[in-house]
């Protein structure tokens, strides 16, 4: 909820003293709206005011934090119900689960897969986020065993799953301070677990299995116990339920109507495969916080990872790489020149096709606000004129001097154009699609015998 | 205790939904009953709420998956989601029989890249000859899928419009700049058309209005708001869709059509389903990896609203068709 001016004036003391700096409280009010001051200026003001103006000022879902350092993951503190109203801020966080049966080298391949995984796309290292350890034998010794072998292998945070207060005391010990998230909390073992959870200033998972009604109201109880840092796990007993689970927790909390809602969610994938893939896919796309792959196959991360980057990018702002001339291979003045829009993914799918082609070759990637082609084009942002000035500003009659240019199939209509903008210019039309650039160079470019 | 120091707008959207607005319900293919030689015709959309929100709305029908069946040899496909398909590579007959009978497909997407004059360059007549073949031994629904913007793709839709006359094929696709001739073929052999705009919520609602104009029933009109492949664009079409629809239910006439997305052309072109283990090991298994791209794509956008899905591996078919039994809380 957020408050107007006029609300957050009704709450000031109204004495116009004008000792927070300026001549009323009105003005002080409109300030506040404005974010351009703080409400501790005023010296009179009311602890209820100080409370209302508190709870409209916090986030409707609180951001937490799991682990420390550097490797630190927050979730939580969303706005929206849709990315493209403003944009999702903190990632959905990725965990692989590992169980304290498995025998050490089994566990010890698993983590050492989950946490060596790293590749480089549109500019940001994709990675696993956390390990989720899972008791399942019952005896507080092996989850012991296992939590102390997981961080002697990686750096990364903890979940320590399990519902057993003695396990769990024994594993958050192995865990050192680390501040693990701690699955979970239900109603038979809230006591102890709330203790725990306060005692190491760790997060709890909120799972008592039941509606999200439950789950709410649980929430609040454990808040009401002390504990601030709350993770909430909907017990969905399908992909139809989960959805709708998630769905309703993300717009209770954002209407901040229902305590007990506004904090991150965790879904757990339960199957390894293409089915729990799918399953990850869902909850990426809608509301989950924290997705815990059961049993993962290492296969699953990168498109897992790549649909998290694209769903959590601005939608406002489009990836962009630099306008300029981009030289790929070992590209010499007689190398063909291509042009393209300077939308991230656009520069990466023409740019990763000419590597593919094995013909080094010159980019020219001009502004164009960061649209891709088709859009640019529609936009009027990748026309004849842009193209011609970017033409000349980087002259490319120098550098390439066989002034060949290849525009992109899509704009095959605007070569006329282009040709009379850049006198002595040969305008060729290559492929619409990028993937067809390599048969293009090969077979067009090298036909001409430059 | 201090306010926060940036901007933060608590923007968000609440539905309401009444249940007034509703998505339009398109029928696909004709029986003999309703004029044409189909066993069953196909239904999509007719939902009142955002995709599988069944706690708030009615969703009358569940997303369909059509099979992509290119008609020549598509030695441009990459060797892993061909593979299930060398019996019948270059023989769309065979190849649609079988997915029809075998797999249990229950629509199928012609599609005429042979047509192009860059390929095969094979002619309307040719096409013809293929459709009416198809028509004869293959008894779903079919969407028809030319050769793409340009002369040739008129003339071949056309053609086929009118030897598929009364069988309620889905033409794809008309786009703004050439939308009367496709539209005109639709409307005279009684088939749908699909209007295809580049991801953007304007122009979508623009090429509606023209196709409107035209007096094309708006429920024989499908959406494709082009769609992006995992990692090239996916979240464009994904948020273009919400927007779209969220229109559609908010009321806007223009924007109530189902939407289309040809999910295997997109997928199954990208780096990530190409490169070899050798090359990029962290990538993992790379037939799994192609698989799971376009069942990853194919999720993302059922979330956003997919009412037809153009798939090519059978796996991933088999997967999606499961998550989407889920989805309808039939799994």
């Amino acid at each position: 909820m957020k408050l107007t001016g006029l609300q957050i004036f009704k709450l000031l003391p109204n004495k116009n003293c004008k000792e927070c700096g300026f001549q009323t409280c009105l003005a002080f009010a409109m300030k506040l709206v404005a974010k351009q001051v703080r409400l501790d200026a005023c010296p009179y003001v009311s602890d209820e005011a100080k409370a209302v103006l508190g709870a409209a000022s916090a986030p409707p879902i609180r951001l937490v934090g799991i682990g420390t350092g550097e490797r630190e993951v927050k979730v939580g503190e969303e706005l929206v119900l849709f990315r493209h109203e403003k944009a999702f801020f903190h990632k959905t966080a990725i965990a692989v689960q590992v169980d304290d049966r498995l025998s050490g080298d089994a566990l010890g391949a698993r983590v050492r897969e989950a946490a060596d995984f790293s590749v480089e796309r549109a500019g940001e290292r994709l990675c696993i986020d956390l390990i989720a350890v899972k008791e399942l034998s019952g005896e507080p010794e092996r989850f012991v065993a296992a939590v102390a072998r997981v961080r002697e292998m990686c750096p990364l945070p903890l979940i320590l799953i399990s519902r057993n207060p003695a396990c769990m005391r024994a594993g958050l010990k192995a865990a050192g301070g680390t501040r693990p998230l701690l699955w979970g909390a239900d109603r038979d073992n809230a006591d102890e677990l709330a203790a725990l959870a306060k005692e190491a200033g760790a997060p709890l998972v909120a799972a008592p299995g039941g509606s999200i009604d439950d789950l709410a109201q649980f929430a609040a109880e454990l808040a009401g116990r002390g504990v601030d840092d709350i993770i909430l796990a909907p017990s969905p007993a399908g992909a139809a339920d989960r959805l709708a689970a998630f769905t309703l927790l993300r717009r209770r909390a954002l209407s901040r109507a229902a305590p007990g809602t506004g904090y991150p969610t965790i879904l757990s994938v339960p199957g390894g495969g293409y089915e729990g893939a799918a399953a990850a896919v869902g909850g990426i796309c809608k509301y989950a916080s924290i997705v815990v792959l059961e049993t993962p196959s290492p296969w699953h991360y990168l498109p897992l990872l790549t649909l998290r980057q694209g769903i959590y990018t601005d939608p406002q702002k489009p990836l962009q790489v630099n306008p300029g001339v981009y030289r790929i291979g070992e590209a010499k003045p007689e190398s063909p020149l291509l042009v393209t829009t300077n939308f991230s993914l656009t520069y990466y799918m023409v740019s990763s096709e000419i590597e593919a082609s094995e013909i080094p070759s010159w980019l020219l990637v001009v502004d164009a606000e960061g649209q891709s082609v088709l859009t640019a084009w529609a936009a009027g942002k990748f026309n004849p004129e842009v193209i011609a000035k970017a033409v000349v500003a980087q002259g490319l009659d120098t550098r390439v001097p066989h002034t060949r240019l290849i525009i992109p199939g899509y704009v095959a209509m605007m070569s006329g154009d282009l040709e009379d903008k850049l006198p002595g210019w040969n305008i060729m039309v290559g492929p619409q699609e990028s993937a067809d650039i390599p048969v293009y160079l090969k077979e067009v470019w090298t036909r001409l015998g430059t | 205790m201090l306010l926060p120091a940036t901007d933060v707008i608590y923007y968000t959207t609440i539905m309401n939904n009444s249940g007034a607005s509703a998505i339009n319900t398109v029928r696909i293919g004709n029986t003999s009953s309703e004029g044409g030689t189909r066993a069953f015709s196909i239904e999509v959309g007719g939902g009142n709420c955002l995709p599988f929100h069944h706690f708030e709305g009615t969703i009358p029908h569940r997303p369909v998956i059509a099979w992509e069946i290119p008609d020549v040899r598509p030695d441009d496909w990459c060797d892993t989601v061909k593979g299930p398909y060398l019996d019948f590579l270059g023989d769309p007959l065979r190849w649609a029989r079988c997915v029809v009978d075998e797999k249990g497909a229950r629509l199928i997407c012609l599609d005429l890249r042979g047509a192009r004059p860059d390929r095969e360059n094979r002619s309307a007549a040719q096409s013809v000859e293929l459709l009416r073949s198809i028509l004869k031994s293959v008894p779903v629904p079919l969407i028809i899928r030319g050769p793409g913007p340009g002369e040739r793709q008129n003339g071949v839709l056309t053609a086929c419009a009118e030897a598929a006359q009364g069988e309620r094929c889905l033409l794809a696709s008309a786009v703004a700049e050439e939308y009367k001739t496709i539209v005109a073929a639709a409307a005279a052999y009684g088939h749908l058309v699909v209007a295809e705009t580049p991801i953007d919520v304007n122009l979508c609602k623009q090429l509606n209005i023209l196709i409107s104009d035209l007096h094309f029933p708006a429920d024989r009109v499908v959406i494709d708001p082009l769609t992006g492949g995992l990692g090239y664009g996916l979240e464009y079409t994904y948020s273009v869709m919400e927007r779209i629809r969220l229109q559609a239910l908010s009321g806007d006439g223009m924007m109530q059509m189902p939407f289309i997305n040809f999910v295997g052309p997109e997928v199954w072109k990208v780096k990530e389903v190409k490169v070899p283990e050798q090359k990029e090991p962290q990538w993992g298994s790379r037939a799994e990896r192609g698989v799971l791209w376009e069942i990853s794509t194919a999720v993302a956008l059922l979330h956003a609203g997919a009412d037809l899905l153009v798939m090519r591996h059978p796996e991933a078919i088999a997967v999606v068709e499961r998550t989407i039994d889920g989805l309808m809380k039939k799994g």
